[in-house]
């Protein structure tokens, strides 16, 4: 009885293709297209339905009246606040305009700023061979990218036939630039040395990457700051001028290497020790090993770690304010006492937050995409 | 002096010279646990040998030692007339000589299989990077996968990963190549494509130890198969002796439970 009942089951269902050679159907159309992603991403349950809603409700509300402020209603030209108010009684972007060479430039003379434009055009032209490595001509964009430092500073603060620049004319956009790139690009390789040192199996360099590095953790930027503009001169003998610049530079480079460290010491332990067993094994030596087997692998591990430090870094560089140097939000700042333009601080930070967002965000995106482009093992 | 005492001295010497590598009263510890107790095993030049034993038993441990991966305390360990101690120097001089293939395939996953095999070469031996290309290719076909030089590892199947990881041991042309469990990892179907590129590095006259449990690869190549239990040599034999008439009980109990289910 029941084996009828099966053997008749089986007829029914008999196939129509011969068993080992399915052919490959397109899938149903509702997991597929527009509908399916709506449905999928926006309607798949009572939650999900009701936080569309609210979300809809939310951008409707706030979108439109933002938008109106930012660009509709908004004055572009005008001689100071009143003339803004007659015409629109939105923002009030005349202001940031008639400030931007300032926002940019700081105090730096004007007969001068082309070092200033050439130096950005010379970055620009560094930093593309090392972030992108089919750049035509790399190894010479990179051997540039070496010797970059040596002409921006040369550029910048002068000397050798430039008239010399006092780095307190620095300011804006340009003094965090350089704030902000110096202390990425030096921070990485002792960052990496760091670590290195920090997993040595010599006993002093292991102390001391280690003190070294807790310290770092152990007091915050702005005290690092302090003490760099004002302490260091106690214990400097008498008389020498050690630039103001210089030493934030170097206490950002420290402190954000300190950081790193930790990042990477991370990626080196995520390495499995089979590959240092394997590179061990066929006669590599410390350093190729690491250089070659290891750190490409760790560093690849750290780079959203790596990524989140440069950012924080970044923005840190808003803090040099505190030891009287004007960044972009020190000269916002500087500017809004101006009666002329009172009351226009949204403009200010926004705009400022508008410069930072975009380099930020810039960076965020390199890191994923440097990401994609590593991924050579198949995620399951 | 006679014909016969002058053949004699002769062989003697050749059988001196023969032996690359002399492991003399050796011990190791972990701790305080005693991993390695008393190891003495002399093995010729061109010798195959498996090593076999329960897990725990301390034969990885003992191969291990031979390119310095884990350090012995006590006793002595030479290569091919090098001793092994903390001078890094003939650390690095025995390494050059010594291939080893990993039970996990240890392939650097960054780097794809072409570059994985001239790595060594060209930063150990310094040879040319098209030379060392050229000579990695040779190794690849001959383990059969030169079509897939320019793929990561990660692209490849388990038995596939171990070919490449023992041409790229081959690569720096080792005079002697340690095997460490080369097959455990692999799926029961791949087992026999590693198998076969050990049987052909055997009939070439390469020196090799190599732990395994495929006793099947022991009958066909070793000249000798070592058991290990407990951090010891129990037995060593031909493998005809070894598996036909095994001289301890822990060899014919580890012998019944591996060959009969």
């Amino acid at each position: 009885m029941n084996n009828e009942n099966t053997s008749a089951m089986n007829a029914s269902i008999k196939p129509d293709y011969t068993v080992g050679e399915h052919p490959d159907l397109p899938p149903p159309s509702n997991t597929v297209g527009t509908i399916a992603w709506v449905r999928e991403n926006l309607l798949s349950s009572p939650a999900n339905i009701i936080m569309t809603i609210l979300s809809i409700y939310f951008l409707y509300k706030v979108l439109p009246p933002s938008l109106n402020w930012m660009f509709f209603d908004a004055a572009y030209v005008g001689e100071d606040r009143n003339a803004c108010r007659a015409v629109a009684n939105g923002a009030c972007w005349a202001f940031i305009s008639e400030r931007f060479q300032l926002f940019t430039y700081g105090f730096y003379p004007i007969e001068h700023r082309w070092r200033v434009d050439l130096s950005f055009v010379l970055l620009v032209v560094a930093v593309i061979p090392i972030l992108f490595d089919k750049t035509p001509y790399r190894k010479y964009g990179l051997i540039f990218a070496m010797v970059f430092p040596f002409i921006a500073g040369w550029l910048l603060t002068g000397g050798l036939g430039l008239a010399p620049v006092p780095t307190e004319k620095f300011g804006g956009f340009m003094l965090t630039l350089v704030v902000g790139i110096t202390g990425i690009a030096f921070s990485l390789p002792l960052g990496i040395l760091l670590a290195l040192g920090r997993q040595s199996n010599l006993p002093i360099i292991k102390v001391f990457c280690v003190s070294f590095i807790e310290f770092i953790r152990g007091v915050p930027l702005i005290t690092l700051l302090f003490v760099a503009s004002t302490m260091l001169s106690y214990f400097l003998p008498p008389g020498t001028n050690f630039d103001l610049l210089l030493r934030v530079l170097i206490m950002v480079t420290l402190f954000s290497a300190g950081y790193m460290a930790e990042v990477i010491r991370g990626g080196l332990q995520a390495i499995p020790k089979g590959q240092f067993e394997a590179s061990d094994a066929m006669g590599l030596k410390y350093w190729p090993s690491m250089r070659l087997i290891v750190l490409p692998q760790a560093l690849k591990i750290s780079i959203p770690g790596i990524v989140n430090t440069f950012i924080g870094l970044y923005k840190d560089t808003t803090l040099v304010i505190i030891i009287g140097l004007l960044d972009p939000l020190g000269i916002g700042r500087a500017s809004l006492s101006d009666t002329k333009w009172t009351g226009l601080s949204n403009e200010v930070y926004l705009f400022v937050a508008l410069f930072f967002f975009i380099s930020c965000f810039g960076m965020s995106r390199y890191s994923l995409y440097l990401e994609n482009k590593l991924q050579t093992e198949h995620r399951k | 002096m006679s014909n016969s005492t002058k053949i004699g001295t002769e062989q003697m010497n050749t059988d001196q010279d023969n032996i690359v590598i002399r492991i003399n009263e050796m011990h190791k510890w972990y701790g305080q646990f005693h991993v390695l107790k008393n190891i003495n095993l002399n093995v010729k030049r061109g010798e195959k040998i498996v090593i076999c034993g329960p897990s725990g038993s301390g034969k990885s441990t003992m191969i291990r030692c031979i390119n310095r991966l884990e350090e012995h305390q006590q006793g002595q360990i030479v290569v091919d007339g090098t001793e092994l101690s903390n001078d890094l120097k003939n650390i690095e001089v025995v390494r050059k000589e010594v291939g080893m293939v990993f039970q996990h395939f240890n392939l650097f996953p960054h780097l794809t299989v072409l570059e994985n095999c001239t790595l060594a070469p060209i930063w150990v031996r310094k040879t040319p990077r098209l030379e060392a290309e050229e000579m990695a290719m040779q190794y690849l076909e001959r383990v059969k996968i030169p079509d897939q030089a320019n793929k990561f590892p990660g692209q490849l199947s388990g038995g596939q990963q171990q070919r490449v990881a023992i041409a790229r041991s081959l690569c720096m042309k080792p005079r002697i190549m340690l095997f460490d469990e080369p097959t455990s990892a692999l799926d029961p179907e791949m087992i026999k494509e590693v198998l076969d590129v050990m049987i052909e590095l055997a009939s070439e006259g390469i020196t090799m130890l190599c732990v395994t449990h495929e006793m099947g690869f022991a009958k066909t190549v070793a000249d000798r198969v070592i058991f290990m239990d407990g951090g010891e040599i129990i037995e060593e034999n031909s493998p005809q002796h070894f598996f036909d008439n095994p001289q301890h009980d822990r060899t014919r109990l580890f012998l019944s439970q591996i060959l009969n289910h």
